[in-house]
Formats: structure tokens, C-alpha cells, sequence
């Protein structure tokens, strides 16, 4: 099925009772894919809502109410959304936001990039916050991922954002599903249903006193301590005896790979490094990497971004190159092994 | 029916309102300051409060408790 | 003699920090009498705004969530679709509901989503200190419309209640007024039919409330009560705008 498709089924196999969306290219199939699988099943609820920020809204108050909430939309939409993402994460109020990214900034265009990876890594809206950040590259990965979101979220009582982009969201990919949905859908302990048996409740961040802020944000950021120790994902390719090693995420490593296989067969040893949480981004890896290797290529689909995370991962150690191609364009794996090869007797590796 | 007020000192701000809708003219200011800095107003003692609970209804503290006998 | 009159149970008993005269305290006070007298206060859940009203919280004994500026009725449709059997309001004022909230009210209303907005109207932006609302009445000064609404500049006020009753959505609409016992009394019989629209699963309800604003409108409380009667009223007209609820079947 089509990688959009898949992160519906994934999401109601996950337990996802409520999904609130509006249309925009390249993710329509998921928003349709939950109207025509969610809406009718027992106890969900699918809205097309009036606009992206109004999907959001609609997201924060399903998961006051304590269900698994997702909504999904592409970069502008993602955009539109911050303000209720910086929300969740203060109230601390598990939820999955896909953001099948596009070309932009503005309007952009309607084909994959990986420009919104400094609007899903650094928080994206206002206040001191991080959400957590998945970076699928197969459409097996997307529903993997999308099952693992809803996890986290409700884990850690945090947002988790699903960085996708266009282009895995319209390829169509054989995926298993190793879960069914289940019999029961989960309600979170700390919901408001209102206040019977128990005294009344209260969901807020707002505070007249800057103490009480303080010590929430000092507690989201213990929480962010231990995200960071346990929960950093990422899968390395052929990097043991690299002399290169390539970082990229999501489409680009899958093209990334493609150029590697082939640098191989010339017998360049080139390897790469393809972080699947990009926050928390595998800093400690990287690190442990330019003990053995020297020479760092970041790719991505945009002017530089995840590079800035390299390099303050690195603090020096190595040399970081960059490759990349921003507004939509998609390199081929040919173009990428071109680089490759280039950097790479550029740099006088044996 | 005989009636009396009486208006929580602390949590009065004076806005008088109740003064304004009284039908018998019995609750007036108390020449006192509480705690927060208004000035409060009290029930005078003329003794024809009916009861009828009307400052009651237009305190927006609810400063005001009404009895009727 | 007995007690005729008291603090309603789901009132909290912490002092308003609203101003002399303020409408809100009165709208709490008659929301929380409904709620105990209605039997509400383990099923309902209300939603205030930025604003004045922000520590609504901190005085209705009831589950409250706080909303972003405007969201209020897209939270609560998200509260309501993933938990149907609660009671779900919204407390919000005009530039909340209609200023940047205006498309979320609409459309909650045009889905007749199940839930009641409470619409304080006091025709300025308060809690930011008397800025133009879309309520503001023309040549009405506030901190920016210092030489008052200009027609040509800034519009005429805006009559949300007659807007949402063309949305089929909305079943019950009435506007009222807290500045005088009469109308406190109206108000809490609105409100009350209102959750009870809601209640019966018959659709999108709000009660508008024209609420006095001392502080803003640069009045005694008295003055503001009765600026309502002389001169809001005269553009928001009070009553029941719409009610179509005997029309249908609750679902």
C-alpha cells in the first residue's frame, strides 16, 4: 500500500480513536484513509476540520479527554499548527503529528524535501519545548514508526512528530503489520472526564508565577534527559571500516544507499549513518564514529540543516562536508555517488 | 416577611450595585476599608429588609448571605 | 429565619480577582448554581480562554482545560467526539469567539458539534486593557480607536448571535445581559436551556452575554450596568435568537 496508507492502518492498529485533519497535497491519502477505515469504527470520531490550526485544536482537546489523537498535514499545515503543538507539549498531553514535508519555504511546491527538519527539531513553536522526532524512510518504517509514536507519546506524555515527506507518502510498498488494533481503546489515567469520584482537575500552563513555570519547564526538561537515554534510534551501513560516512535521514538515506552500494563495488569505503530519531538526534554515535573515521558527508534535501546537528555532535573532531538539494528537487542515487567519489578523492582517502 | 443581610466584609469591593437595585434602601456604605482596600457597604439597621435576596443576586462576589423569617 | 441564600457548592470559595462590578463573577455564579442545581458537576467540562477569564479555573469546581486564543470551540469538539458523555462548554470572550476564533465557531456550529459556548461580550479586549473588539460599538473609544470606531476604518460591530443562527448547526441562540436582577435571572434560565440542548444531544447552543467592563469602559460599576441598557443594547438586542430545538429529535 502507499506509504500514507499505511500510517492510517498502522495508526488505528495503534489504538488511534480519534483523528482530526484537513487536506493538503502530498498526505490526502491518510486523511482519506482514516475517513473511510476510522470514522465508522466503535468509539472514533473523524473530523475534516475547517483548517489545519483548528485540527490541532481538536487534537489538544481529545487528548485532554485521554484518548490517542493524531493528526497529519504537510509543511505549510505544520506550520499553522505550532502554536497548538507548543500547547500539548506544556500540557504535557501525549500526541502523533505527521508532517509529510514538501518543498518550501511559502507555498512551496507539492514534491518530497526535508526543509522542516529545524521546525520539527527544535520544538517549532514558542517556548522552550522538544517534541520527539521520527524519521521513517520505507513505507514498512512509516507504519513501524507510526505504532511507536503512539507509544512514546503516551510514554513520556509528550508530542510525537512523524517527518515524513511526499514522496514516501505516494510510494507503494509491501508492509507487514506486526499489530491488530485492539479490543479495547486506551484511555490515559490523567484525562478529564469529568470530576466524579475524584476532586476536579485542571489542564493549564498558564501561571501568574514565574517559579511555577520555571519548575515546569526544568521538569519537561528532566523528562527530555531521559528521552535523550533511552529512546535515541538510529542505523549505521557499513560504517566499521569507512573512511567516509555519509548522515542522512528519511528518502534521502534510502538514496544515499543506493550511491553507497555502488561506491563499494569501486572500492571506496564509504559507509553512512542514518539517524532514525532525529530528537534526540544520535549525537553520542556520531561522536563515537570519528574515533574510526575522519570524513563526514551530510545529505539532505534542503540547504543545511541536520548538518548544524553533526557538527555540534562532533565538536571538531572530524571534517563535515555537505550535499544538498532544497526546494523539492530529488537527486538520484548517481548524482549522489558522483559527490561521493568526488569528496572522496578530493579528500585523498585511500 | 422580615429579612437580613449579611455582606463578607473581605470579600466586598464596594461597587455598590446592590445599593442601586435594594427596592427598601437598607444596605449602605460601611465607611471602612477591608483588608484589599475597598469600601465595603453593610446592611443599615432600619429593620425593613424583606428577605428578598435581589443584592444577592446582583453581587458579583457573592458576598452576600440572606435569610428570611 | 432561614438561609435563603448562598455560595453554590461548585463554586470555589477563593476571592474573584475580577473588578467591582465585572459580569464574570455573576456569569460564574450562575453557572455553578446550574451546575449543582442541574446535577453537572461530575459530568461537565468547561474550557476558558485567554483573558479575564483565565482563572475561571480557580472558581468553578468542575474539570477545566485551558485553550489557545480563539480554539475554544475546536478543543471542545475534540473533547466531545473522543468522550461524548460529558458536558462540554466553552467560556470565551468576543474577540475569543469572534475575532480569531470566528472560523472555529462556525464550523463547530455548522457540524453541530454538541456543545455549549458561553460568549461574554463586553464590546473591548479586557484582560490587554481596553483594545477594540469586533464588538465595539461605532464611535465607541478604546486604546485603539482612541478617536472612536471609525465606520470607514474599522468596520461596524459585529452581530455573532445573528451570524450563527443562519448555520443550521445551531439549534439554540439567545442573547442576554447580567446588569440587572431581571436579566442575571434571564441569563441563568438561558444558560440553563442551553447545557440542556446539549444534554439532550440536540446540537450547537451559545448563550451571548452582554457583560459590563468598568475598568475599560472608564465607568463607576453602576454607570457600566447601565451603559448596557442605554447604549448596548441598542446593537445587540436582547433575546432568544434562534431556538429550533423542538424541531428535532434528540439523536
Amino acid at each position: 500500500m502507499n506509504g500514507n496508507s499505511a500510517i492510517g492502518e498502522a495508526a488505528i492498529r495503534a489504538g488511534c480513536q480519534c483523528y482530526f485533519g484537513y487536506p493538503i497535497t502530498p498526505q490526502n491519502e491518510l486523511t482519506e484513509y482514516m475517513a473511510t477505515h476510522l470514522s465508522r469504527r466503535k468509539g472514533c470520531s473523524f473530523v475534516q476540520a475547517e483548517s489545519e490550526i483548528s485540527a490541532i485544536n481538536m487534537v489538544y482537546g481529545a487528548s485532554v479527554a485521554g484518548v490517542r489523537v493524531m493528526t497529519s498535514s504537510s509543511s505549510p499545515g505544520i506550520s499553522l499548527k505550532q502554536e497548538g503543538i507548543s500547547y500539548l507539549a506544556a500540557c504535557e498531553l501525549p500526541a502523533v503529528i505527521v508532517n509529510m514535508s514538501r518543498g518550501g519555504p511559502g507555498l512551496g511546491s507539492i514534491v518530497a524535501s526535508q526543509s522542516d527538519y529545524f521546525q520539527a527539531t527544535r520544538g517549532g513553536g514558542h517556548g522552550d519545548y522538544r517534541t520527539i522526532v521520527l524519521a521513517p524512510s520505507s513505507v514498512q518504517e512509516l507504519a513501524d514508526l507510526t505504532h511507536h509514536a503512539f507509544d512514546l507519546a503516551d510514554k513520556y506524555q509528550i508530542p510525537v512528530i512523524i517527518l515524513g515527506d511526499g514522496m514516501l507518502g505516494q510510494m507503494m510498498e509491501p508492509v507487514e503489520f506486526k499489530h491488530e488494533a485492539p479490543e479495547e481503546l486506551p484511555i490515559r489515567s490523567r484525562a478529564l472526564r469529568g470530576a466524579k469520584g475524584r476532586p476536579s482537575r485542571i489542564i493549564k500552563t498558564f501561571t501568574s508565577k514565574p517559579t511555577e513555570l520555571e519548575e515546569l519547564n526544568w521538569s519537561l526538561y528532566r523528562r527530555y534527559q531521559l528521552i535523550r537515554k533511552e529512546e535515541t534510534s538510529y542505523e549505521t551501513f557499513l560504517v566499521e571500516d569507512a573512511e567516509l560516512i555519509v548522515v542522512a535521514f528519511g528518502i534521502a538515506a534510502r538514496i544515499a544507499k543506493g550511491a553507497i552500494k555502488n561506491a563499494r563495488t569501486d572500492g571506496l569505503k564509504v559507509g553512512m549513518l542514518r539517524p532514525i530519531t532525529l530528537w534526540p538526534f544520535p549525537s553520542a554515535k556520531v561522536e563515537e564514529l570519528a574515533n574510526g573515521t575522519k570524513h563526514f558527508l551530510v545529505f539532505e534535501m534542503n540547504m543545511g540543516q541536520m548538518i548544524e546537528d553533526v557538527q555540534l555532535a562532533l565538536a571538531g573532531k572530524g571534517e563535515v562536508s555537505f550535499y544538498g538539494r532544497p526546494g523539492g528537487v530529488i537527486p538520484t542515487p548517481s548524482e549522489v555517488f558522483r559527490v561521493v567519489s568526488r569528496l572522496y578523492y578530493q579528500k585523498g582517502l585511500k | 416577611m422580615r429579612g437580613y443581610i449579611e455582606v463578607d466584609q473581605e470579600l466586598c469591593k464596594g461597587c455598590q450595585i446592590c445599593i442601586a437595585f435594594c427596592p427598601k434602601g437598607v444596605i449602605s456604605p460601611s465607611n471602612k476599608l477591608n483588608a484589599s482596600g475597598y469600601l465595603t457597604v453593610l446592611l443599615n439597621d432600619s429593620g425593613e429588609c424583606t428577605g428578598c435576596a435581589i443584592c444577592a443576586v446582583v453581587c458579583p462576589e457573592v458576598a452576600i448571605e440572606v435569610y428570611r423569617g | 429565619m432561614k438561609k435563603v441564600y448562598t455560595r453554590p457548592r461548585s463554586l470555589k470559595r477563593n476571592p474573584f480577582h475580577y473588578c467591582p462590578g465585572c459580569g464574570h463573577s455573576i456569569i460564574h455564579r450562575v453557572m455553578t448554581e446550574l451546575i449543582d442545581e442541574m446535577n453537572l458537576q461530575e459530568r461537565i467540562i468547561g474550557i476558558p480562554p485567554p483573558g479575564c477569564s483565565v482563572f475561571a479555573y480557580y472558581y468553578f469546581d468542575i474539570d477545566m482545560a485551558e485553550s489557545a486564543h480563539g480554539r475554544g470551540a475546536a478543543v471542545a469538539t475534540g473533547m466531545k467526539r473522543a468522550f461524548p458523555e460529558a458536558i462540554v462548554f466553552t467560556y470565551q470572550g468576543d474577540g475569543d469567539l469572534a475575532a480569531i476564533g470566528t472560523a472555529e465557531t462556525i464550523h463547530a456550529a455548522n457540524r453541530g458539534e454538541k456543545i455549549t459556548a458561553i460568549f461574554i461580550n463586553n464590546a473591548v479586549y479586557g484582560m490587554t486593557g481596553g483594545q477594540m473588539a469586533p464588538t465595539t460599538l461605532l464611535d465607541q473609544q478604546t486604546t485603539t480607536t482612541p478617536y472612536g470606531r471609525d465606520v470607514k476604518l474599522e468596520g461596524y460591530p459585529i452581530r455573532m448571535s445573528e451570524i450563527l443562527a443562519l448555520v443550521e448547526g445551531a439549534v439554540y441562540i439567545e442573547r442576554t445581559a447580567v446588569n440587572s436582577p431581571a436579566n442575571i435571572r434571564r441569563t441563568k434560565k438561558a444558560i440553563r436551556k442551553a447545557l440542556q440542548t446539549q444534554i439532550d444531544d440536540l446540537g450547537f447552543s451559545l448563550v451571548e452575554i452582554l457583560s459590563p467592563c468598568p475598568t475599560n469602559w472608564k465607568m463607576s460599576p453602576l454607570e457600566a450596568w447601565q451603559w448596557i441598557d442605554k447604549e448596548m443594547t441598542k446593537q445587540f438586542p436582547l433575546g432568544v435568537i434562534k431556538d429550533t430545538t423542538g424541531d428535532k429529535d434528540a439523536n
